[in-house]
């Protein structure tokens, strides 16, 4: 049976759960609600959720593990030869998956039956073509061992999909029947609801928490492999940044890093100073309707995608940082210090104007948490306000700005998409703003992109770089958190 | 025993510090003070009375133009400090604010040392010419605001660190620390102990030598004996102004004697 129908079938054994429950509970109590200890609906409830949740977390996590146990069990089946060299049996293991998918789809839509299914031979019928008018392509031709392997894969699946419907339906019984017969007047439905719905969002929690677990052990093993082909010293405290894709590459973060941290530092003083003023224009001076025009304004400034600013950094700023800073006589200055539209500072620029908004939205709830009184109480002994702002809204506030700054800073670290368009790609170390230079985001995408084998450690670098890349921006982001959080408490 | 030492003040007519004349306050739709005729005696210690909500608060923020920061917030009529408009545009409401300080209903203490609350005017306005000099501003203001012995060996923690009592006199000290010359006090000793009240009361009295003191209370008690004209405001109407003593004991208004006696509020 497929999941599909599966999960009809327990919502509506749920729903006859909540009518019975109900009802059952009423009966119990001789129809009169105020006998009973919870609400009748929470008995429903209750029979509802005893019915339907164990049964749909079994089917939800035998629907994941069950392809990946048959793949196992019928890759035993494929002949070693079949294995080409420097491949792995994932290619074929698909080959098989496709084509008992097609089987499936040809008995489905009649043009075979189960029995001629089961029965085909690879040497008598042309599959390849049977299956192709049906709509199921297949890269090659097919060879009885493969056939053999899919009709195994065919057959054990449909005898693990079979005993998945009787498991999930027997315990969705169970589960109802358990929850109706505890159903009484005195049962307290409505405590067992609540920490069934305490334990749903436990759940919920744990899922988004696991994630990033997984996360970040996926690519700690990738790194591992690295540091099993590659020195960590070079990667760490080597020099250069040469990936050579013949082998004996030297993979140092250095560069890289530093390229990073330059442009960072850059947008960080272009967004900083723009952001805050902003913002303190915002909520200090501003009347009502300019904050209510000019507030939403820059919320959706910093909703434009990263790729338009990189567009923007691309086509706008480079070409007039190249016609102020170089083209020689032709140029603004009359200087030659620029060669190409890429650097240091329009990456910088660009990536300072998109963490504007970022910078001033965050600061503007920060100095709008500094109560009012105390700007009454400054105002009151007839400071000005700006007098006000800098001596005790922003001191006040500080703890708070800080914390913005240093989430701007991990956003800078980890973006990407400006520094691919507009920063360049030669790694160096260099302090001259307006050389082109790369960072460890722009690493990452050039060595996973194009024709990559995950072997290599001029491929698995990547995974080191995103590894140190998110240990930079965690540190930070944590840090950042952790001072909004004490600046917060003083307040509330 | 109250109303019998406000009957014994003698009621001097000092020349007039502020005037006001035919004020009105909205709060967006809301109309919060109705047609308010007073006149403050320079010298003098005026206390407003009258049930909460009743627009007292409102009426003081007039005062020194504190109204200004709410938006919402509309002010009509004439008020005159020194036979000035202090809603003229031409009037800086900062140099206004300066003159005309003010203690506010809930303590605000700055998130600075009490050292730097008390200097925080001083420091704004230039009122020292050194650290010495400020220094003893700042003892003398902590002392003036009966809080001195407390703070004195710690005047570099934070004020917002001290008890809610504590923080109210400090922001007396504060106010009194710019030297302002009208005081407006919104319920200053309203999270005070009797001993820490007969010490503000008593500097109350010694401001009245130099300024023109204006005090919000809820204490019948407080506002007999600390001053000399009372204001009763009733529903946003300035219902009964005179001496103090007149009003305590023989009010014209029925709705003051109710107040006063305890049937209305
Ligand atoms: N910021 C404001 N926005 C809107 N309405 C306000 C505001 N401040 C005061 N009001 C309204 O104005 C009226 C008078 O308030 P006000 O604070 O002057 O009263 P009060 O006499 O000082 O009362 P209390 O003795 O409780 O301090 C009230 O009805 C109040 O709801
Ligand atoms: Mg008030």
């Amino acid at each position: 049976m497929p999941s599909f129908w599966l999960v009809i079938v327990l919502i509506a054994l749920a729903l006859a759960g909540f009518v019975l429950g109900r009802k059952r509970a009423l009966a119990t109590a001789g129809g009169d609600m105020k006998q009973l200890h919870s609400l009748p609906a929470y008995y429903g409830h209750h029979v509802a959720f005893s019915a339907l949740v164990p049964a749909l977390a079994v089917l939800a996590i035998w629907s994941l593990v069950q392809p990946s146990l048959i793949e196992n069990r019928v890759s035993d089946m494929v002949p070693a030869s079949f294995v080409e060299e420097g491949h792995t049996i994932d290619l074929i293991l698909t080959d098989v998956r496709r084509l008992a998918d097609g089987l499936d789809a040809a008995v489905a839509q009649g043009a075979l039956s189960e029995a001629q299914a089961a029965d085909l031979d690879a040497g008598t019928t042309d599959i390849r073509a049977l299956l192709g008018d049906l709509g199921v392509a297949l890269g090659a031709d097919v060879q009885p061992e493969i056939l053999a392997a899919a009709q195994s894969y065919r057959g054990l699946s449909d005898t693990a999909s079979t005993a998945k419907a009787a498991v999930v339906i027997l315990l969705a019984l169970l589960g109802f029947g358990f929850a109706y017969q505890r159903t009484h007047k005195d049962f307290r439905a409505r405590n067992v609801v609540e920490r069934g719905v305490m334990a749903l969002l436990i759940v919920a929690a744990s899922l988004a928490i696991l994630t990033t677990v997984g996360i970040v052990f996926s690519m700690l093993f990738e790194s591992l492999n690295f540091f099993g082909l590659h020195s960590w010293r070079d990667f760490f405290f080597g020099g250069t940044w040469a990936p050579n894709f013949r082998g004996d590459s030297d993979l140092s973060i250095l560069p890289l890093l530093w390229g990073t941290l330059y442009i960072s530092l850059i947008a960080l003083l272009v967004a900083v100073p723009i952001g805050l003023f902003a913002a303190i224009y915002l909520s200090e001076y501003a009347s009502a309707p300019v904050r209510s025009f000019a507030k939403p304004l820059l919320e959706i400034l910093a909703g434009i995608p990263t790729i338009v600013y990189g567009l923007f950094a691309l086509l706008t700023v480079g070409p007039m940082l190249v016609t102020i800073f170089g083209k020689g006589d032709d140029g603004v200055l009359g200087v030659e210090w620029m060669s190409g539209a890429t650097s240091v500072l329009t990456a910088g620029l660009v990536m300072g104007i998109m963490l504007i908004p970022f910078v001033s939205s965050l600061s503007d709830d920060i100095i709008n948490a500094v109560p009012q009184a105390m700007r009454d109480g400054s105002l009151g002994l007839g400071a000005t306000r700006s007098e006000t702002v800098r001596q005790v809204v922003l001191p006040a506030a500080l703890p708070g700005i800080v914390g913005a700054v240093l989430l701007a800073a991990s956003r800078a670290i980890g973006e990407t998409m400006i520094v691919v368009m507009g920063a360049g790609a030669i790694a160096k170390f260099s302090a001259n703003p307006l050389e082109s230079m790369t960072t460890i985001t722009t690493r990452i995408v050039s060595q996973l992109t194009g024709d990559t084998d995950f072997a290599s450690p001029e491929t698995l670098v990547a995974f080191a770089l995103g590894l140190t890349l998110f240990v930079l921006t965690l540190g930070l982001n944590v840090l950042a958190l952790y001072i909004v959080r004490t600046y917060r408490e003083q307040y509330d | 025993m109250n109303q019998i030492t406000a009957l014994d003040k003698t009621v001097q007519t000092n020349k007039t510090k502020i005037s006001a004349r035919n004020v009105n306050v909205h709060y967006g739709d809301s109309h919060a003070i109705k047609d308010v005729n007073v006149e403050i005696e320079d010298n003098t210690v005026t206390a407003f009375i009258g049930p909460s909500g009743c627009g007292k608060s409102t009426f003081l923020r007039c005062l020194n133009r504190m109204n200004d920061t709410i938006d919402i917030c509309r002010v009509t009529g004439d008020i005159q400090i020194d036979g000035e408009n202090i809603y003229d545009p031409r009037v800086d409401p900062v140099q206004l604010r300066a003159k005309v300080g003010m203690v506010f209903q809930k303590p605000n203490p700055f998130p600075k040392s009490i050292y730097d609350n008390v200097a925080y005017g001083p420091r704004i306005h230039g009122l020292a010419a050194n650290k010495a000099e400020l220094d003893e501003i700042v003892e003398k203001s902590l002392r003036r605001g009966a809080i001195w012995e407390e703070v004195k060996d710690r005047l570099d923690a934070p004020g917002t660190g001290l008890s809610g009592g504590q923080q109210q006199r400090l922001c007396i000290a504060r106010a009194v620390a710019t030297e302002p010359e009208v005081l407006l006090m919104d319920e200053p000793c309203s999270a005070l102990d009797p001993i820490a009240t007969a010490q503000i009361e008593e500097l109350i009295d010694e401001l009245r030598n130099s300024y023109s003191v204006v005090i919000v209370t809820h204490s019948m008690q407080q506002a007999a004996r600390v001053s000399q004209k009372t204001a009763f405001f009733h529903l946003g109407n300035l219902v009964e102004f005179g001496a103090t003593g007149q009003i305590f004991t023989n009010p014209e208004d029925p709705r003051t004697e109710s107040y006063i006696t305890g049937r209305i509020g």
